[in-house]
């Protein structure tokens, strides 16, 4: 059965070749169906070869299938094919899974666009870019779906390219990704330099040969590039404006599986990292750095998908703080958890955008749980899930996080701890604004449509993604508890990959529960905040300042310190550097040749007998020479 | 009795520079037309003089050659000057210059 693992990445490319070829005949919505059956078989192949893969006793999971050479240079033969082990078949496992779903979604939310089938043909070529990211079995190929992954999140997130926010965002998110694709690039050249393989069993079987200094620039130029795919600070602002894409690609994209990547690459390489402590530790402080800051941006914004967007931003800075810690299996623990309450909070989100005409503005929103309970519902079970009320999924996968985070350093628990009240408080304060309190917005009274101009829930095709995720967020928590040594099955399930080389520490069980104490209480904590503060509250100015709304002004400063010398130095350029120094250059030769032509033409005066002047005075001249020379 | 190949260098000489000079000074182009025939025959002389001095026929081939430039040249030059006589009777070689710079 292992041996269908390529059906996995290769069902989603038969879709897109389909949509590509025959999407405009197929149209909408059957277009959108074929792309999600792609997706849904992908899913169930996945299901089978996870299976499979359990049959197989712990110490032979780790499965390298070969499909075919895709070129072989000198010694340098790069292969293509599929690593089928634990941590990548998790991945398959939830890409599928949160794809199925919210292309499912997507045929209800993308119903009146004009470009349907181009929707969902970017779609699936996504989910295969994807796959090929996490099934690799070498870095390169690894980079291929990298890359992949990285233009189809450039076309969905400009896919309205008719707006200039979104084509501009787009941009961003492109430049960006690419500033860390060059980290990763070059720890592509490093470890091919080092190790001659660039397949994962081969280079991690010679790490043993490098020298400190090379592993860790390996390890930190990869993280580059896990910055940059993963939004993490300095280069999370792209993901704040990929909002612009629609909502179903806000959730898949820049919620569940792209972003996620780059912790995925830590995990893989945690060989890498298990010999450089110290450039994991960089990874674990940068995590948590990002992670409070995303969390605090997320408590001044106004934009319904904006505070998602941050709260992403906050959880990937989560993620990267637990791999930098060590702990790859809270690592993917917290990739599992939010892939399903973010996608449920986005789809939420994307419903009540869509019930509200298009408007993204929580403080013009306002009572509309009466009018759509299921959405609000999903909503709340989102909220608590990310806040880590117990005994939701966020819960679990946080507090993994955190006890590992305090066995590497108390500090590093703090910030975490204190992100995790805000991050509890910012979610109540949308789910209040949008939910509860006046409504502050007038409906519609459009008799044309359906609901009478009032918001509704959406149809069924969109509300049930909604509901699976629901479940899942509020179960999902069961696959790893700590509690029990047999209960914790994601840790048992992903140690032939990481179990090596995860840091383990052994809490006492009256210490494991103290933690679970303080961290619900946090999480208790940072909702009621929430209720005190925003309940039948629109504005608080002073919980709203300016620097939280612009993110820490990154951007700004982003603006002011490379943008604007370099827009300076552009103009300087165009107006001095080429007008005097580079036009000047090719007008001096110019005028140097035409004086040089004015002075000489007059040696041409067309009369014949100067001419033949000139031919008489030069045979003299060379006989007078001939005749001294032979004298002399 | 043979002449000395002096003179006959003397002549050619003196040929020659008539030639030079007349193509210098004159402006009939029909007449500076012959004072280059002039030079060419005056080299034509030198060759054969200096073929009978030194007993190499080399020098009469040369001439042979030389006679057919100066036909081929006679054919071109007085097409030209034919032409440009047709459109401007009575020109000089000095109303012919067109091609200063």
């Amino acid at each position: 059965m292992i041996h269908a693992a390529f059906l996995i990445p290769t069902l989603p490319l038969a879709g897109f070749c389909l949509l590509a070829l025959f999407g405009r005949r197929l149209g909408n919505p059957l277009a959108g169906y074929v792309a999600t059956g792609a997706i849904a078989g992908s899913f169930v192949v996945t299901v089978l070869v996870f299976a499979a893969l359990f049959t197989h006793a712990p110490a032979s999971r780790i499965v390298v299938e070969p499909w075919f050479t895709w070129f072989s240079v000198d010694r340098l033969s790069v292969s293509v094919g599929l690593q089928i082990d634990p941590l990548s078949m998790t991945m398959a496992a939830f890409v599928t899974g949160v794809s199925a779903l919210i292309h499912l979604y997507s045929i209800g939310y993308m119903a009146h666009d004009r470009q349907f089938t181009k929707f969902f043909l970017y779609l699936n070529l996504f989910v295969f870019s994807m796959l090929m990211l996490v099934l690799s079995d070498n870095f390169l190929v690894l980079f291929f779906g990298w890359e992949g992954v990285g233009v189809c999140s450039y076309f969905l997130i400009a896919f309205w390219f008719e707006r200039p926010t979104a084509a501009s965002a787009g941009k961003k998110a492109m430049i960006y990704n690419r500033i860390g694709d060059a980290g990763f690039l070059v720890a592509l050249f490093l470890i091919y330099e080092r190790t001659g393989s660039l397949q994962f069993t081969q280079v991690f079987a010679r790490l043993g040969h490098l020298s400190g200094s090379n592993l860790a620039a390996i390890a930190l130029l990869l993280f580059v590039g896990a910055v940059g795919k993963s939004a993490q600070l300095p280069l999370f602002p792209w993901l704040a404006d990929a909002m612009e894409g629609p909502t179903p690609v806000s959730a898949l994209i820049h919620a569940a599986t792209m972003v996620t990547a780059g912790v995925y690459l830590m995990c893989r390489i945690n060989p890498v990292l298990h010999l450089s402590p110290d450039a994991a530790h960089t990874i674990a402080w940068i995590g948590v750095a990002t992670a409070f800051i995303g969390a605090t941006a997320g408590c001044a914004q106004t934009d319904i998908k904006k505070v998602l967007a941050y709260s992403t931003i906050s959880q990937l800075g989560y993620m990267f703080l637990a791999a930098g810690c060590g702990a790859y299996t809270a690592a993917i623990f917290l990739m599992l958890a939010p892939a399903f309450y973010k996608a449920l909070l986005f789809l939420g989100a994307g419903s009540v955008i869509h019930a509200m005409d298009d408007e993204q503005d929580i403080k013009k929103m306002g009572a509309l749980a009466a009018l759509m309970p299921l959405t609000a519902f999903s909503f709340l079970i989102g909220w608590f899930s990310i806040a880590g009320v117990p005994p939701l999924s966020g819960f679990w996968a946080k507090g993994a996080v955190l006890e590992n985070a305090w066995a590497v350093s108390p500090a590093l628990w703090a910030a975490g701890a204190l992100t995790a009240v805000i991050t509890a408080y910012y979610m109540g304060r949308e789910y209040l604004l949008v939910f509860t309190g006046e409504a502050r917005w007038t409906a519609r009274h459009d008799p044309a449509s359906h609901s009478g101009g009032q918001p509704t829930d959406p149809r069924r095709v969109m509300t049930f993604p909604l509901v699976v995720l629901s479940v899942c967020s509020v179960f999902g928590g069961l696959i790893d508890i700590p509690w029990h040594p047999h209960l914790d099955f994601l840790a048992r399930w992903l140690a032939p990959v990481v179990g090596a080389n995860e840091l383990v520490h052994h809490e006492t069980s009256g210490a494991v529960v103290g933690f679970a104490v303080v961290e619900g209480a946090l999480a208790v904590t940072g909702v009621a905040l929430a209720l005190v503060l925003w309940r039948g509250v629109v504005n608080r100015p002073a919980l709203e300042p300016r620097f939280l709304l612009l993110a820490w002004c990154i951007d700004t400063a982003y603006d002011r310190f490379i943008a604007r010398p370099s827009e300076a130095m552009a103009a300087f350029t165009a107006s001095v550097l080429e007008v005097r120094v580079i036009d000047g250059a090719v007008n001096a030769v110019a005028g140097l040749a035409r004086a040089t032509g004015s002075r000489a033409r007059r040696l041409q005066t067309g009369y014949v007998r100067s001419y033949a002047l000139g031919l008489v005075a030069g045979t003299v001249v060379l006989i007078a020479y001939l005749l001294v020379r032979v004298k002399g | 009795m043979s002449v000395a190949a002096s003179w006959y260098l003397t002549l050619a000489a003196v040929l020659f520079t008539i030639g030079a000079v007349g193509l210098l000074v004159r402006r009939n182009v029909l007449v500076m037309f012959m004072c280059i025939e002039l030079m060419l025959n005056a080299a034509n002389l030198t060759f054969v003089t200096f073929a009978r001095e030194l007993n190499d026929l080399g020098g009469q081939v040369a001439v042979f050659f030389v006679l057919v430039v100066a036909a081929a040249e006679v054919v071109v030059g007085l097409g030209i000057i034919v032409s440009i006589f047709r459109r401007r009777p009575g020109a000089t070689a000095d109303d012919a210059n067109m091609l200063k710079g």
